[in-house]
């Protein structure tokens, strides 16, 4: 098993070349490190991968900076996280391939084991699963699940899902901070799904949290950023990655929400419903990356005070060298 | 013959705050189903498109005969909403039937205590058979019916079924005669997730005819079944009108209202509704729905869908197969397959009659396989056990 950029990959044995093609790398645009060294360009075929390697794939946007998301010390080149339920299996593939998603969430509900069909054989390898708790409805069955996940899926990510309101589906705040707490202690990489609420984002953030995921609207209503105002609150004072999670409906609203400074989107239903599951994937890949380029390109924060005028007002006050005494 | 009332409680019985059967019974009771006009059917469906909402009001209207020329426009909504909420998804599952002995005489039903029908009630060891076969099948969620006999088949036992069960399905769902919130709580124990009660038909008066002996005849007891279940911990309720029985639509309000207020006073508990329309039984083979066809049958599970986008939606099988592969279509999220309503016949041993007649004896490898021909997804539980 190879870690790269954080997944774990059957990649031992193999060549970094090869690996590189087989992950749709373009070699030009890319530096990389293995096991915390850089590694040369020309030396890329003759390496062969070991078990037990960390790879890390930075690669330069727009603007000269490497943009990689850094979850619980661990890099992501994508800031598309795909959910996965609400789909016909079959399709989940496609969808993952072409939204260019190296993180899915799964319930562990559906990680059905021992069931006919099993959702992870649906899932291509080198995606980290992110499986969430969904089904808990307090902290302590969040916990549980969460440990459960830990075993399946073979890593430290949870989603914390609490819900304890089966019409709106909305998460109680208040339990998923209880369930971040004891998960964090527990070596977790704990991303809560949230209400965005300022007071509970910084609990959460105080209790251990990896990042927040608010909600943008009521999951799976497609209604868009009816919670804009309290995001961009959590924007502008929090330090941890703010990821959108339910609601988001539209390419164009997950386009927005990434200008005004989200470190990535979560969707699910938007894709799953749409007619054309594949081509609306990769609509949301390419909404996201164009709204990271502008958030970046220094879109980002509208300052709610006016810039500072060229020719301050108090200037005259320095013109005089006199100090205003005259002789 | 001095028959009890059936709105007054017998003393066992655990009573529940009034409130909520209060305020289901006016509403049904100020129904008029033939008041609406086509423009508060539209006034309905355009609020639906605009907000996604729709009020107790909008709902009267979507059931009312003037909704019917909007069925496709009804399908249309209740589709979207469908998919939105539960995506692709289909839960299947199955009933078993552990015993078919009953107290009360409902004059429509197979199982009344007065037909002369062939009586059983699974042992343990039947009921693991069953189980093991049902199992082998690939199902992972069961519902488990018994007729209403505390008696014959005691509060006790079912709970021995519900933790025999537990070994072989991960979600495990009960139909059986209303109990008190402490039975349930120690069903819950034992394993069971939800409870569905029928309640048959809301029109009190009629209720009292159609129930002419038994516990069943106390309408508020069974009425606050679902409540006293959500009381004794269980996760889900389901509600039903027995379309066919009384005005349709009248009753079909009344369950959404029933269900709704229900909901809102416990936010966590899943909602759920079956629609099962009348059906000829042994004893009686010119019982028919009336003036429920199929097109009534698909307005109402529009308007559950409509008026509760994220309740799920039982498709009976006492529904054709070619209703039931449009209805999962369109607006219902539960099919049962390889159904028997007898007693012990999953592993062959049939050993007590059937409760009404089955239209759809299709497979589970059949349903399985129709679901994924339609582009959806057969899900057999997504329940996780902690």
């Amino acid at each position: 098993m190879v870690m790269v950029n954080g997944t774990p990959l059957e990649a031992a044995g193999s060549n970094l070349e090869d690996l590189l093609q087989k992950q749709g790398y373009d070699k030009r645009h890319i530096a990389i490190g293995i096991n915390d060294e850089v590694v040369r360009k020309e030396d890329y075929p003759s390496i062969i991968l070991k078990d037990g390697d960390r790879v890390e794939i930075v690669h330069f946007m727009g603007g000269g900076a490497a943009d990689p998301l850094v979850i619980g010390g661990h890099a992501f080149t994508s800031r598309f996280i795909l959910g996965s339920g609400k789909y016909s299996l079959a399709l989940i593939k496609a969808a993952v391939e072409n939204a260019g998603a190296q993180m899915i969430t799964v319930a562990l509900r559906r990680a059905n084991t021992g069931g006919r069909e099993n959702i992870l054989d649906y899932i291509p390898p080198g995606v980290t699963l992110l499986p969430n708790t969904s089904g808990a409805r307090t902290a302590e069955e969040a916990v549980k699940i969460a440990r459960f996940a830990r075993e399946l899926c073979s890593g430290n990510f949870v989603k914390i899902e609490v819900i304890r309101d089966s019409k709106y589906l909305l998460p109680d705040n208040s339990e998923t901070i209880k369930a971040t707490e004891i998960l964090a202690k527990e070596g977790f990489i704990v991303m809560p799904y949230m209400f965005p609420d300022l007071n509970a984002a910084r609990d959460l953030a105080n209790a251990g949290a990896a990042c927040i995921m608010p909600l943008a609207s009521p999951i799976g209503s497609n209604r868009g950023l009816c919670a804009r105002d309290f995001i961009r609150i959590l924007l502008d004072e929090m330090d941890l990655p703010v990821i959108i999670d339910a609601g988001i409906g539209k390419p164009s609203q997950a386009c927005e929400v990434m200008e005004m400074g989200a470190a990535a989107v979560m969707a699910n239903t938007a894709i799953a419903t749409a007619g054309d599951i594949p081509a609306m994937a990769e609509a949301f890949k390419n909404a996201i990356e164009a709204g990271r380029k502008a958030y970046l390109a220094g879109l980002g924060r509208v300052l709610e005070k006016t810039g500072s005028a060229s020719s301050p007002l108090t200037g005259f006050l320095h013109e005089d060298k006199n100090g205003g005494m005259h002789e | 013959m001095n028959k009890p009332d059936p709105m007054v409680y017998l003393d066992d019985m655990e009573q529940t705050d009034p409130s909520i059967m209060n305020k289901v019974l006016e509403a049904a009771a100020a129904y008029n189903a033939s008041g609406y006009t086509e423009r508060e059917v539209l006034r309905t469906l355009e609020a639906m498109e605009a907000s996604g909402i729709c009020t107790i009001e909008g709902f009267g209207a979507l059931l009312s005969p003037a909704a019917s020329p909007y069925l496709e426009d009804m399908a249309r909504i209740a589709q979207r909403e469908t998919r939105k909420r539960f995506g692709n998804s289909v839960y299947i599952f199955t009933p078993l039937y552990i015993a078919n002995y009953c107290e009360n005489a409902c004059v429509y039903c197979g199982f009344n205590c007065h037909n002369k029908i062939k009586r059983a009630r699974l042992s343990l060891e039947e009921i693991e058979e069953e189980m093991k076969a049902i199992a082998a099948t690939g199902l992972e969620e069961i519902l488990l019916l018994t007729g209403e006999s505390p008696s014959m088949s005691n509060p006790e036992y079912i709970g021995e079924a519900c933790a025999l069960a537990r070994n072989y399905f991960r979600m495990v769902g009960l139909e059986v005669y209303p109990m008190n919130s402490d039975a349930y709580a120690m069903l819950r124990n034992k394993g069971a997730d939800f409870v569905t009660v029928f309640q048959e038909t809301y029109d009190t008066e009629l209720y009292g005819q159609l129930h002419p002996s038994g516990r069943k005849r106390i309408f508020p007891y069974r009425f606050n079944a679902q409540e006293r279940a959500l009381k004794g911990g269980m996760r889900g309720a389901a509600f039903a009108s027995l379309l066919g029985l009384g005005g349709f639509r009248r009753d079909a309000f009344a369950a959404g209202i029933h269900a709704s207020l229900i909901q809102r006073k416990y936010p966590h508990a899943e909602i759920s509704f079956s629609c099962p329309r009348l059906r000829p039984i042994s004893t009686d083979a010119t019982l028919n729905p009336k003036d429920v066809g199929e097109a009534e049958l698909l307005q109402v599970m529009c308007a559950y869908r409509i008026f509760m986008p994220h309740a799920g939606i039982t498709i009976s099988t006492r529904e054709n197969a070619r209703f039931r592969d449009s209805a999962v279509e369109i607006a219902a999220t539960k099919i049962s397959a390889g159904v028997d309503v007898g007693i012990g016949g999953h592993s062959g041993k049939a050993a007590g009659d059937e409760q009404f007649e089955i239209s759809d004896t299709r497979t589970v490898e059949e349903i399985y396989r129709m679901l994924l021909a339609k582009g959806l997804q057969p899900v057999m539980s997504d329940y996780i056990y902690i």
